[in-house]
């Protein structure tokens, strides 16, 4: 391999790779990605000129697409930050190579949330209007200061364990990367007092964003139900959210982990063993997810009421019956049949599962939101709702340019935290050994172990 | 300090639809092209639904005018992010144009779905763009609205009154356009506070109901049952 700085090889090479040379998949890559993304801004700018009427928004359908969107991209950014910071709190030692790439997803992504929500407004050039005469009563509200909160909160959470690996670039790179790494490292040289605050930091922030992710979807999940209309009028709501929140977010982590191990080889750090301890998470998700949507159901069900019936009889026999089935099929049977079977619980296997969930997420957005205003309590504006090529482009650009964003940052950032590697490594397996003594009964095994393990 | 409310008689709408055409003249409501009412996007402050009931031969016709139901406790306030929708001190519900920022929570917080969205810039046919009511903003693209009991003629009622040092009556004084064109006397309107106004005294007759009560919304338009 060849290197072009001069420190002698490293045996984590690889994963500087990615930050020092790019190679031309990448470029290929990112031509089609900002070809999609443009599309998706001239579809908007279709909508600017236009207003919303180019959407297939109606009477009473009024919300469609870019509720859906707004919803599941906030989901995914429960990917990384609540995951890694209950990883880390647990102490699980399997984090270590995952925990940024989970980090940065929740980051990128929660701009294409604030942003869905923006797409969506007829007057986007009154935006501040929020914040210059809100109404603290009005859910939409809630939603501003969760999120950003939560997007303060993750910034800080990914930026503090990437000081530094920021400082290992800094050693290594050159030009106007040298200068950058160098700002933002912000001086560290790994001094035993740095180590003793940043670790501290860490663990501050991995508590203070737990609460604050679970509140996120929560509020999301009260913009629906603070209303009375059928179906979105319910009190599991905040908690059915966060679970599919997770869910979808567990999903992403995994694809986005494949991605980058395929591309940037990274099969000796991202191993079967990640993505199977990361599958048998996804697999109680989606159990959990079940019972939460089968309890939903069963009540809107049993209780016979008009309104939130013609809902639910659009969902599953009506005009929305081969979504909502194809959504019980990509959320569950897919996942449990890979999953929950050791022979395909192969990295192939759970990519594919969780290419799945993500889709079938998608759809139990759009399930949650669309057929609800379609059978409104009252039935005398009843309506379907078709999404037009606006709508489809400004999707596909969000999506195009998230992945977009995210390969860049792979290119700027080492997507595998480094030094957390490098720690798990000298430190991480005495620590395991020490701690699983500790749970055993009777006085210690003796301190050789690790020794011997190593 | 009055409350205003209406009436509506079912006994008496004929569903000659006056008070629709009023409306939309009254407030410049813009008129649709067919494909896109076709795809929705009617818009009527007032409408009438027709509802037949039954099967031959016990079928029977039902005429039911819907304004905004000028609740008082209305949910699309509450959800507003920006204070465009309020209620003022009398308990109108109106709603700030300039203010709105177009995020259509207040249309799915209703639950007599009354609000509409403009969609697109507003349109009329030539004749009617030349005849447009001075007294009414005409709303940009991308802002909800909805019947606020025309507001403005109330305010003209208000300084005329102050004018003369006094409040404005509780009847006759101010009426919504829709009132005032009813050619079947279908629609009653007055201050529900007042117990000498025909709309109070109505709106606690026992053939009096509103729609959706058990929602608590308590909305301030009272329909009269057939009898
Ligand atoms: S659409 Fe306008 S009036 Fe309605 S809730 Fe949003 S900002 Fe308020
Ligand atoms: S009927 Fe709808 S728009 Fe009118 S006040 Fe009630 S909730 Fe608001």
């Amino acid at each position: 391999m060849q290197t072009t700085h001069p420190q002698a090889f490293d045996r984590d090479d690889v994963l500087f790779a990615p930050v020092l040379r790019t190679g031309r998949g990448f470029y290929a890559a990112v031509a089609v990605l900002l070809a999609v993304a443009a599309w998706g801004a001239y579809a908007y700018t279709t909508q600017l000129r236009y207003g919303l009427g180019v959407t297939g928004l109606n009477r009473p359908v009024a919300w469609g697409f870019y509720i859906v969107n707004f919803v599941f991209f906030i989901g995914i950014s429960h990917a990384g930050t609540l995951i890694s910071a209950i990883l880390r709190l647990c102490n699980a030692e399997w984090r270590r190579p995952i925990t940024r790439a989970a980090e940065t997803i929740t980051v990128l992504v929660l701009f294409f949330g604030l942003g869905s929500i923006i797409i969506d407004l007829g007057r986007p050039d009154r935006l501040f209007y929020v914040l210059q005469y809100g109404r603290l009563q009005s859910p939409l509200l809630w939603d501003v200061t969760s999120i950003t909160t939560y997007l303060t909160a993750s910034t800080l959470y990914l930026y503090m364990p990437l000081i530094p690996d920021l400082a290992l670039l800094r050693d290594r790179a050159r030009g106007w990367r040298r200068q950058l790494y160098t700002a933002i490292s912000l001086g560290w040289r790994g001094t035993p007092e740095q180590h003793r605050r940043l670790e501290r930091g860490i663990a501050v922030m991995a508590v203070l964003v737990i609460p604050i992710a679970v509140s996120v979807h929560t509020v999301v999940s009260w913009v629906f139900s603070m209303t009375l209309q059928p179906m979105w009028k319910s009190t599991i709501f905040g908690p059915y959210f966060v679970t599919g929140a997770i869910f979808s977010g567990m999903a992403a982590l995994i694809i986005a982990m494949a991605a980058v191990r395929r591309a940037y080889h990274l099969e000796n750090y991202l191993k079967p063993v990640h993505f199977n301890s990361l599958a048998l998470l996804l697999l109680t998700m989606s159990l959990l997810w079940f019972y939460f949507t089968f309890a939903e159901h069963l009540t809107a069900y049993y209780g016979g009421e008009l309104a939130e019936g013609a809902v639910l009889f659009a969902k599953v026999t009506g005009p929305y019956a081969p979504e909502f089935w194809a959504m019980v099929v990509l959320n569950l049977v897919i996942p449990l049949a890979i999953m929950a079977n050791r022979r395909t619980r192969t990295v192939a296997g759970i990519v594919t599962a969780s290419a799945s969930v993500l889709v079938g997420m998608w759809l139990e957005r759009y399930l949650i939101v669309v057929p609800t205003l379609a059978n409104p309590r009252l039935p005398y504006a009843r309506g379907l709702y078709f999404p037009t090529w606006v709508e489809w482009s400004i999707t596909a650009g969000a999506f195009a340019l998230f992945i977009l964003l995210y390969m860049v940052f792979t290119k700027l950032f080492p997507i595998i935290s480094i030094w957390e590697v490098r720690e798990g490594r000298e430190l991480g397996i005495q620590e395991a050994y020490e701690r699983i003594e500790s749970y055993l009964p009777g006085p210690g095994v003796g301190a050789g172990g690790p020794i011997a393990l190593r | 300090m009055a409350r205003w409310g209406m009436v509506i008689d079912l006994d008496r709408c004929t569903g000659c639809q006056a008070c629709v055409v009023t409306c939309k003249a009254e407030n410049n409501v813009p008129v649709v092209t067919p494909r896109e009412a076709q795809a929705g996007r009617l818009m009527l402050w007032m409408t009438v639904i027709p509802e037949v009931e039954g099967e031959f031969p016990r079928v029977r016709a039902r005429f039911t005018p819907r304004p905004c139901m000028q609740c008082d406790h209305p949910p699309c306030v509450k959800v507003c992010p920006v204070q465009a929708m309020t209620k003022s001190p009398e308990g109108t519900v109106s709603h700030v144009f300039a203010r709105c920022i177009g995020c259509r929570f207040c249309v799915q917080a209703c639950p007599y779905g009354v609000t509409y969205f403009n969609w697109q810039a507003p349109t009329w046919p030539k004749d009617l763009r030349e005849s447009l009511n001075p007294d009414f903003a005409i709303r940009p693209t991308g802002v909800v609205e909805m019947c606020d009991f025309c507001h403005h003629r109330l305010q003209h009622a208000r300084e005329e009154a102050r004018a003369e040092e006094r409040d404005v009556r509780g009847e006759g004084e101010y009426v919504p356009a829709c009132v005032q064109a009813c050619p079947a006397r279908a629609l009653i309107f007055g201050d529900l506070d007042d117990p000498n106004t025909a709309a109070s005294n109505l709106a606690h007759s026992p053939r009096a109901f509103r729609m959706l009560e058990d929602l608590g919304t308590s909305p301030k338009v009272y329909y009269l049952k057939e009898g």
